[in-house]
């Protein structure tokens, strides 16, 4: 029997996909874990310690059980339609991300040619669903809660996008892999060293810039549980409110992922004599490391005010990256 | 260029949210009843309806958006292609955000990008405020 060869092809993209998706469940469960148990040291408690035995570590399992097992409530003067599809549209723009993160040289979704204005473009369907749902729940702090994330996140798409555009100028590609192709040999060729010091200005402006985007503290207003109640996913629970929490933490690994491979070197090894260790190893231990700076984040600073959080993205991020990008442009022609 | 994973991508996720609430159909309890449906308000009876309209400075911030997203759709392709176009599209470059930069020092000097905008030299109090 001959199998043609698209079919084969198509084959291992469904076979890659669900190994992203089990890579994303699997990846999210360690990291509710893991974050408990970092804001609990912070505070100096011990955060969960008794189901599975060691340290705790079934307690995400526990917890995505049950809440499967929740009665699924859909509040009677919600608009029942817009508040079903919420969740999805949430899910599909934060795993959508996934598509173009080049895990290794040849573990890759699709190498899109636009990758990185890919990634910038799908991200941002997530605010159509969380104003969706922040809307259709019919509930005052939920629609607080998406009129301040949709704002947020619009407004800190733009330095992100001009962030991103410090690497895309160096490399002359939006290529995800083609990026990181052209930083190979060593930590000293990773874009956030090459053009010093606007590439590091760019990451980190990016790196801020993006907590904001997927609504991390110090940016957390949207979800602000002490004043807002969670904010746009309020009224929803059970399995519901699991994809919002879910989107949520793989939109954390999108976010640092994107970072480390335009920044840091995607799957490269820091010297070269290291890179007999496989390239995943080094892209997911690069995207780990920044998922945990995002944690310590979360439990040292205090949230800001909307006021704040708009002064620091409009008359700082946006002059500062504006001028960045004049300068690093410049840098680049001038180099030839 | 070969867009099919990235539909893929959109099918999982779609069918991941799908088959979880399947299963949540299939084993949770349902069990609905007037009080359980209402709307949460801190446990008080919901007063008035939130679906409003909202404050203005949200607009705002909206409309500021939209004029410097399109000006990052123009900036890609230029910066694919800076290094074989060169100096002149350089300054070319350094022009039009020089003139889009104009458009945010006014929108600055007006005041609005403060959360509340101050109100003008010239204001007087109305009538209503006596």
């Amino acid at each position: 029997m001959i199998i043609p060869a698209e079919y084969i092809s198509l084959l291992i993209s469904i076979v890659y996909t669900a190994g992203v998706v089990v890579f994303v469940l699997l990846f999210v469960l360690l990291c509710n874990w893991l974050e408990r148990k970092i804001s609990a040291h912070m505070q100096d408690r011990l955060g969960p310690m008794e189901t599975g035995g060691w340290h705790g570590w079934a307690q995400p399992i526990a917890d995505a059980i049950k809440l499967l097992l929740k009665e699924d409530i859909i509040p009677a003067a919600a608009d029942s339609k817009l508040f079903r599809i919420a969740p999805y549209i949430v899910f599909m723009g934060s795993l959508a991300g996934f598509a173009v993160l080049p895990f290794a040289s040849n573990l890759i979704g699709t190498d899109l040619n636009i990758g990185v204005y890919y990634v910038i473009a799908v991200t941002s369907i997530v605010v159509i669903g969380l104003l969706m749902a922040g809307w259709s729940s019919n509930n005052k702090w939920s629609l607080y809660g998406a009129m301040r994330s949709a704002s947020q996140m619009i407004s800190y798409e733009i330095p992100v996008a001009l962030a991103l555009l410090v690497p895309v100028i160096a490399a002359g590609s939006m290529s995800m892999n083609e990026i990181v192709q052209n930083q190979a040999g060593g930590f000293w060729n990773w874009y956030v060293f090459k053009t010093m010091p606007f590439s590091l200005i760019a990451f980190i402006i990016y790196f801020w810039a993006s907590l904001a985007e997927s609504n991390r503290a110090p940016f957390d207003l949207p979800e602000a549980e002490s004043e807002l109640v969670a904010g746009y996913f309020t009224e929803y629970s059970g399995i519901r409110f699991a994809f919002f929490f879910l989107a949520e933490y793989s939109d954390m690994f999108v976010v640092s992922a994107i970072a480390a491979t335009v920044f840091l070197g995607g799957w490269h090894a820091p010297f070269p004599f290291l890179s007999f260790i496989p390239g995943i190893v080094w892209f997911v231990s690069k995207a780990a490391f920044l998922v945990l700076v995002q944690m310590w984040l979360r439990w040292t600073l205090p949230r800001l005010r909307v006021d704040q959080l708009m002064h620091i993205c409009w008359k700082i991020f946006l002059p500062f990256s504006f001028v960045n990008l004049l300068l690093v442009s410049l840098w680049v022609v001038l180099k030839g | 260029m070969n867009f099919a994973p990235v539909l893929l991508f959109f099918a999982a996720a779609f069918a991941l949210v799908l088959i979880s609430l399947i299963l949540n159909r299939l084993l949770a309890p349902r069990n609905p009843y007037p009080l359980k449906l209402t709307t949460y308000e801190c446990g008080e009876e919901p007063v008035g309806s939130p679906w409003i309209r909202f404050n203005a400075r949200f607009y705002v911030i909206a409309l500021i958006f939209v004029v410097f997203d399109v000006e990052v759709l123009f900036l890609f392709p230029w910066a694919v292609n800076l290094k074989t176009l060169g100096m002149f599209a350089w300054i070319e470059m350094a022009v039009f955000i020089l003139i889009l930069s104009v458009g945010l020092a006014y929108v600055w000097a007006k005041g609005d990008l403060e959360w509340i905008k101050p109100k003008p030299d010239n204001y007087l109090p109305t009538q209503e405020s006596k």
